[in-house]
Parts: structure tokens; C-alpha cells; sequence
């Protein structure tokens, strides 16, 4: 167990939730080992609401990173008729914020060695957390276009270049040098998906984007008056954790 | 070394839906009660309320509310000849962490096993034959009657807040309940509740098909409700945040929403937090436990002395405790020789999805319970001696969630999973698509079991446990007719397609499947083939109580937490009116 490196000024029930955009270390937990008898336990402002991100620049990755990133979840989610792609949506910048939290750092996962190649079945084995194969699987992708494809990174590529390439990781066919493309690229479309449809306070699905898209009605939870209503539009918009933007006074 | 803290008359490992109702059944009868959870306090108010709770990243995705990996996991192999390997991020299945266990995070569904399950194998044997079964089939009696848990289900869903459709009281069958349970004393507490769309065409096609379907019953309360023990709980609106999440509405039957609140007002009971049990403490006779040690969160040490010592932690996680303790024999599947890990099982899957083009079932309405199920090939509601397998499974149609990180992957048939191809379809396929599905059962084998793993180490260097575990022949072949039957009623539905899904070629722990680990400890009435008595009482020593799906000898095809929650009423019976007063064996070896 390593000791406590939050920053100051964090509440320390914010380190129990795995989106926190901060870095989770156990040692935190420790303050909250108790005795519990006499009645339910209650304290003020023990709610963890999760804090929004800033929507501007990067955090984790380089520009250069950050670019192909954009330019990957543009292709994996391409804009049409008026609908964002995942550019446009801010699932780059969802994927920087949750590669600087407990998320990209693995925390949650087991990482002990000794590290093996198993069998599909026994699921990941990799050692690196996803923020350190995001760091490698940018590098191999970028070395790849440049040497193989023009002397140009990936943002710079013709969209139907764009297309062959992610197919190709896809398909494990494309030769990255000490990265497994398809893990790449599975991590890729994870959490480019990820940030299309979870909350917009996480960086992603940006004016509901995502939701408004497919009819998901968000954070909302009394469908009482609509469980009835078989085979109907349903008549509301969505609505987020934070509300919806004309909601919030200026 | 560890400090030695005063004595108590019960220490539970645990504070999941079964530590919570043995506590407040034997804090009722007047004991001292210490309940040991590794994870940390969690309640509706604080934890999980409807201004946060609707955060399908967080707790769907992150996982927020589970048992991290990094505490502790478990090694995984299909077979013997494999080298069995840690999983390093859950995915098959998900054990809970914190009060309230995995009873925070279900979906609420509550079924009783059939009468038939707890003697399956003289009733096989004597129905087919002992040729009819597998060889290798590991299968065996647990030792216990349907009969004799029917008030402790009946209690459990009465305190639960069970919602559904009795098909059978006293003998007395209703078609608008499951005309194939087993008799129950009386109705459920709550009427079912609003079914979806897709649940009514389901319901038309079966009963044109000439099944029986009926509302799936479980906890999740369709009307405001005050359970036997005072508790208030309100009704469900349908958000679709169930499995996964805590219920911000205090709808869904967890220990928080049920138990908690009068449990913890009792002066003889306490809860201790980010405690982890290493192990059960065993006098110098070997004869009785005489406790347990745990670690705080400081990383200190404590030894809680006890008369009686409840294991309630999940499942699996009971088996490596009590292998952790050196309590039983470990099972070896080279000899067969042993009862510790013996007769793990686990849920099997097939069904079909249904692409419509005109449809709005607006996914998003739903709740965990809600479905429409029919049991006509479940267990052996029906002949198997033509079909060459045993066993069966439940089939629903069900309007859990429609939640948009987990359905972005549900594509029509053609289209990718990126690009264009994607996009152009995905909002008519979030609108237009359903599923039958069959929870099917998994019977026992030789070669499926649990045990200590020689490499792979938690963070205090104690060995992970190992499983191993795969699919056998006879879950194919019962997969694949149950995938057919829900083709056939998909069909019926008229949908523009239909795709049917089977059992994958081998087990895998990546994709999530079920939350419904069995056996490891299980009951029964020879300690050559059972971990405890029929009272859930260890073979071994006797003030040590193992409670949860780890004492089931097999799995059937319903969701395994009504069981459970009868089985830990009917143990802490057994411990009130029977081993109080009379401390030692209570069945006799």
C-alpha cells in the first residue's frame, strides 16, 4: 500500500470513486475504518458528486497525441447530417481526463507479477495501466504512419486512410512495434464510446450529444407516468447529472 | 501480533443479505453480535441518491461499487492442463464489496430453487436412470427439503419486498403466476409490476406457442410497502438504474432498504468497516473455532474472539476463507478425495435478439425485476429422456435498462462496430431491439471446482484462489435447445430478424455473464460430499456456519439470491432453536 499523495483540499470521500479525476491511493481509506453501532451512521455533505471537468486543453496527452486521438474518435464516431462526431463531441478530452485519474493509473486492477500471455478466455494480462498503453499504443501509431504512410501523423491522414488503418488494427493485421494493435484499438473504441455516452461531466457527450442521438433520456429516474405509454415517443428531452444548460442562470 | 479485543458471543464475516438477516434474527434472540465487512459503510442517503446515483460510468462502467481487483481477485484456467492466470479486471462476473454486499448491486430477481433441486440426484437417478447422467456429473442431494425452507423463503420475500404472481398456493395453481413452482403458503407481498412493451408481445407469442409466461417476481417493490420488521420501502419508478447501481429510491430490497435500519438500532450489535477476516482462529483440539482475526484498515491487527463464527461473505469468498483457515479438506479432483472447492458452478446462457423496424420500446423504462418469464423449460418441468441432457432454464424477456455505454455494442445484423456503419444504425437498433434469454442451470463436474492458487498472491501475500472451470456437453446441448425454443417464440414475435445466441465454445471470465457463482462449500447430509449439514453448519467445527450460493451442490436455472436468503433464515433458526441450546454437532456424521 503506498501513502497518501492526494492534494490537499480533497475531501477524502472523494478518493473512494473510481472517476475521480484525482489520484486514488488505499492508504485514504484508512480514516474511514470504524466502529458502526447505535443507529445508521449520517454526516452532512457526505455526498460525492463528481467533479466536472474543464473542457479546455490537455491534461494527459501532448498536442500531438492529442490530435490523433481526435482524429481517431472522429473515425471511429464520424459526424453526419448535424450530429457530431466524436470530436466534436469531446470524447478526446474525456479520454485525456480519465487517463489522468484512478482509471488510467489502473488502480482498481490486479497488477501484480508475474505477468504471462494466457488464453482469450483469461482476459487482459497486460502490465501497463491504460494510460501508460495509450503513451505506447500513440507512440507505435505514430512511428507506423510516419514511416510507412507518407511521413505523416495520423490527424493528417485522408479519412479513408484513417479508416484502413483502424480496420487494420482491428484486425490485428497492422505492424505496430511493441504494442498489440487490436488491444490498442479495443481500448480505443471503449473508451471512445465511453465518452459519446456518459455523462457530459465527464468531458464527453457534449450538449447530450450522444444521448439526443440514439433518444436516451439521461439522468432522469420517474418513468411511472410512461411505463404505460406502449409504443410511444417518448415526449421529454434529456437531461444530465448537472441539469440541462438553459437550466444554469448566467 | 494480533490485539485480542473482548469476547463476543457471534462474529459474522460479512455484512451482505446474509450476515444482515442472521443478525437480526440472533441480535433478536438476545445475542452479542460483531459483523466484520472489508469494504466500507454505504447507504441509500449517502451513497447512492438520485442526484448521483444515474451515472452509468461511474457505477456501470468503473464499477464504483465492486469489489476492486486490486483487494482481491482470483486465478482462472479452463481446465487442469492450463496454468491458471489472475483476473486482473472483472468481467464475467462481479463480486460486490461494502454493507450490503452484492444485495446493493443486484437486480432484485427472487426465485425459489425447484423442490426437485435439493435432491437432484436420487431424483435424476430415479427418474432416468444413473446411465442417464454424465459420469463425470458430480451432482448430489443437499441434504435439506423444499418443504422445510418454504417459510424462510416465504419470510425472505415478505422482508425483501417481493413483487409478483403466486401460481401456486397450497396446490391451488393460477395461470397468471408460474404454474410450475412448488407450493408457497401464500401470495407475494406485492403485485407485480407494469409490464413493458416488449414483455406483453413476449407474453403473446408464448401463450400462442401454448407456454406459460408470467410477471418475474422479485425485489422491487411495484406499491409503498412496509415490510414484517417496520421497515418503509417506496415504490420502483422504472429508472433502469438497478443492476449495478444502488436504488436511490429505496425500491429495490437490499440490506440498507430492509434490514439495516432496525438491525442497527439494536445495542447489542455492531458493524466494523474496511475490516478484512485473514482467517478463522481453531482451539488446540481442532474441535470448535474460537474466533476470527481480522486487519483494519491501519493495517493493525485484531483477534475477535467468538462462541459462534457466521461466514457470510460472498461466495467464493467463503471458500478461500474457510481454505485460508485450514478448516475441511481441500478437495483434489485427481482423487476426488476432499469436500473444500468441490462442485463449483456457475450460470449458462443462450437466447435470441430481436430486430424490429417500427418499434419504440424505449429501453430506458425499466427496472431489474421487470420481465415476463416462463419456466416450462426449466429444471425438469419437462421430459428430458428423448433429449440425451438434464437440466433447463428459465426464459424471459426482460426491460432492465437501456443504458447507452453498455448498448452501443448491440448492433443489427451487418452492421460494424465503428464508422458509418455503426452510426446510421444505432438509434433505430437502441429503439428496436429485445431479447429472450434463457438463464440456464449448471450442473457439477469432477473437473469444476476451487482451490488455492500456487503462484499468484493478494496484497497481505496470501495465495488468490484458483478456479477452474468450463462448459460440459450436457449445458451445450441443453443451451442449445433452450437458444432454439427462444428462436421459435422470437419468431413468433414477427421481428424482422432474429439472432440466436449459444453458449460460447469455452468459458471466458472477459464478457459479464452472471454474478452467480456456486458451490465450494456445499451442504448435504455425507461429509465425503459436503462442506456442511443441512443447517449449514461446517462438518468440522461446529460453532462455524457457512452461509451463501457456496453451500449450493449445483446451479439451477433462477437467479440463486432467494435461496440464499432462505437458507441463512433457516440456518439462524437452526442456531436459535436448536444450537443454543444444545452447542455441538447437529446432525451427527
Amino acid at each position: 500500500m503506498g501513502s497518501s499523495r492526494a492534494p490537499r483540499g480533497i475531501r477524502r470521500r472523494d478518493l473512494l470513486t473510481s472517476t475521480a479525476a484525482a489520484f486514488f491511493v488505499f492508504g485514504a481509506e484508512a480514516a474511514l475504518g470504524r466502529t458502526v453501532k447505535g443507529g445508521l451512521p449520517w454526516a452532512p455533505d457526505s455526498v460525492v458528486p463528481p467533479t466536472p471537468v474543464s473542457a479546455v486543453g490537455w491534461y494527459f496527452f501532448t498536442a500531438l497525441e492529442g490530435a490523433a486521438v481526435e482524429a481517431i474518435c472522429d473515425r471511429l464516431i464520424p459526424p453526419d447530417d448535424g450530429n457530431p462526431g466524436g470530436k466534436q463531441a469531446g470524447c478526446a478530452v474525456f479520454i485525456d481526463r480519465q487517463l489522468i485519474g484512478s482509471y488510467g493509473a489502473a488502480e482498481r486492477f490486479y497488477m501484480r507479477p508475474p505477468f504471462a500471455t494466457g488464453t482469450p478466455q483469461q482476459g487482459t494480462q497486460t502490465q501497463f495501466s491504460p494510460a501508460e498503453q495509450y503513451r505506447r499504443g500513440l507512440a507505435a501509431l505514430d512511428r507506423y504512419c510516419r514511416d510507412g504512410l507518407g511521413g505523416k501523423g495520423f490527424a493528417e491522414l485522408p479519412a479513408a486512410e484513417q479508416d484502413k488503418l483502424l480496420a487494420a488494427m482491428e484486425k490485428g493485421e497492422a505492424q505496430f512495434t511493441g504494442v498489440n494493435p487490436r488491444e490498442f484499438f479495443e481500448l480505443l473504441l471503449q473508451n471512445a464510446m465511453e465518452g459519446f455516452f456518459a455523462d457530459p461531466l465527464y468531458g464527453g457527450n457534449r450538449d447530450m450529444a450522444g444521448w439526443k442521438l440514439i433518444g436516451f433520456p439521461g439522468a432522469r429516474y420517474d418513468y411511472r407516468d410512461y411505463i404505460g405509454q406502449h409504443n410511444k415517443p417518448f415526449p421529454l428531452p434529456p437531461v444530465a447529472l448537472q441539469g440541462r444548460p438553459e437550466w444554469i442562470g448566467r | 501480533m494480533a490485539r485480542k479485543l473482548p469476547a463476543t458471543d457471534v462474529v459474522i464475516v460479512g455484512l451482505g443479505w446474509t450476515g444482515a438477516l442472521m443478525a437480526e434474527e440472533l441480535t433478536a434472540a438476545g445475542l452479542n453480535v460483531v459483523a466484520i465487512e472489508r469494504g466500507p459503510w454505504r447507504d441509500t442517503s449517502t451513497d447512492y441518491p438520485t442526484t448521483i446515483d444515474q451515472d452509468e460510468l461511474r457505477f456501470g462502467i468503473r464499477l464504483d461499487l465492486f469489489l476492486r481487483p486490486a483487494q482481491e481477485t482470483f486465478t482462472f484456467r479452463n481446465n487442469l492442463n492450463q496454468s491458471a492466470l489472475p483476473i486482473r479486471q472483472f468481467g464475467s462476473f462481479l463480486p460486490g464489496n461494502g454493507v450490503g454486499g452484492a444485495g446493493v448491486h443486484w437486480n432484485g430477481q427472487t426465485w425459489r430453487f425447484a423442490a426437485t433441486d435439493y435432491k437432484l440426484r436420487s431424483y435424476l437417478t430415479e427418474r432416468y436412470g444413473a446411465k442417464f447422467l454424465p459420469e463425470d456429473m458430480t451432482i448430489e442431494d443437499w441434504g435439506v427439503t423444499y418443504d422445510e425452507l418454504e417459510p424462510f423463503f416465504d419470510r425472505f420475500e415478505y422482508i425483501s419486498g417481493v413483487s409478483g404472481k403466486a401460481g401456486n398456493i397450497k396446490g391451488e395453481k393460477d395461470p397468471a403466476g408460474n404454474i410450475f413452482e412448488d407450493p408457497r403458503q401464500r401470495d407475494y407481498p406485492l403485485p407485480p409490476l407494469d409490464p413493458s412493451y416488449a414483455m406483453t408481445l413476449f407474453d403473446a407469442a408464448a401463450k400462442g406457442l401454448g407456454y406459460h409466461p408470467f410477471p418475474r417476481p422479485g425485489a422491487n417493490a411495484s406499491r409503498a410497502y412496509t415490510n414484517p420488521l417496520g421497515v418503509t420501502m417506496g415504490p420502483c419508478t422504472y429508472c433502469g438504474f438497478c443492476e449495478r447501481f444502488g436504488c436511490g429510491n429505496y425500491s429495490k430490497g437490499t440490506p440498507q432498504t430492509a434490514v439495516l435500519p432496525v438491525l442497527m438500532r439494536r445495542a447489542n450489535f455492531e458493524a466494523r468497516t474496511l475490516c478484512e477476516v485473514l482467517h478463522i482462529n481453531k482451539d488446540a483440539a481442532g474441535e470448535r473455532a474460537t474466533g476470527v482475526t481480522y486487519v483494519d484498515a491501519h493495517g493493525e491487527e485484531f483477534e475477535q474472539p467468538a462462541d459462534i463464527v457466521l461466514v457470510c461473505a460472498y461466495g467464493l469468498h467463503n471458500v478461500r476463507l474457510l481454505l485460508l483457515s485450514g478448516i475441511g479438506e481441500p478437495y483434489d479432483p485427481a482423487t476426488g478425495q476432499g469436500t473444500v472447492g468441490r462442485n463449483y458452478a456457475y450460470q449458462s446462457s443462450s437466447g435470441a435478439r430481436l430486430f424490429f423496424e417500427d418499434k419504440r420500446f424505449n429501453p430506458f423504462i425499466g427496472s431489474g425485476v421487470l420481465g415476463q418469464s416462463m419456466d416450462d423449460f426449466n429444471g425438469d418441468n419437462f421430459d428430458h429422456a428423448a433429449h440425451g441432457f438434464v437440466g433447463g432454464a428459465g426464459i424471459s424477456c426482460a426491460s432492465t435498462h437501456g443504458r447507452p455505454i453498455a448498448s452501443s455494442g448491440t448492433r443489427a445484423p451487418g452492421a460494424g462496430r465503428w464508422g458509418m456503419s455503426w452510426k446510421s444504425q444505432v438509434a433505430s437498433t437502441y429503439q428496436n431491439t429485445t431479447g429472450i434469454s434463457g438463464q440456464g442451470s449448471v450442473y457439477s463436474y469432477r473437473d469444476c471446482y476451487l482451490d488455492l492458487d500456487p503462484i499468484y498472491k493478494d496484497r497481505f501475500g496470501r495465495p488468490l484462489m484458483r478456479m477452474t472451470f468450463d462448459w460440459h456437453d450436457n449445458e451445450r446441448k441443453m443451451t442449445n435447445f433452450i437458444a432454439e425454443r427462444c428462436t421459435e417464440i422470437a419468431k413468433a414475435m414477427n421481428p424482422k430478424t432474429v439472432q440466436t445466441n449459444r453458449l460460447s465454445e469455452h468459458y471466458s471470465v472477459v464478457p459479464y455473464q452472471s454474478t452467480h457463482n456456486t458451490g465450494g462449500a456445499t451442504m448435504g447430509d455425507n461429509p465425503k460430499t459436503s462442506v456442511v449439514n443441512k443447517y449449514l453448519q461446517s462438518w468440522d467445527l461446529h460453532n462455524v456456519f457457512v452461509v451463501g450460493a457456496s453451500a449450493f451442490q449445483h446451479n439451477a436455472g433462477y437467479n440463486p439470491t432467494g435461496t440464499v436468503g432462505a437458507l441463512a433464515l433457516w440456518a439462524a433458526d437452526a442456531i436459535k432453536n436448536r444450537y443454543l441450546k444444545n452447542p455441538g454437532p447437529l446432525v451427527q456424521a
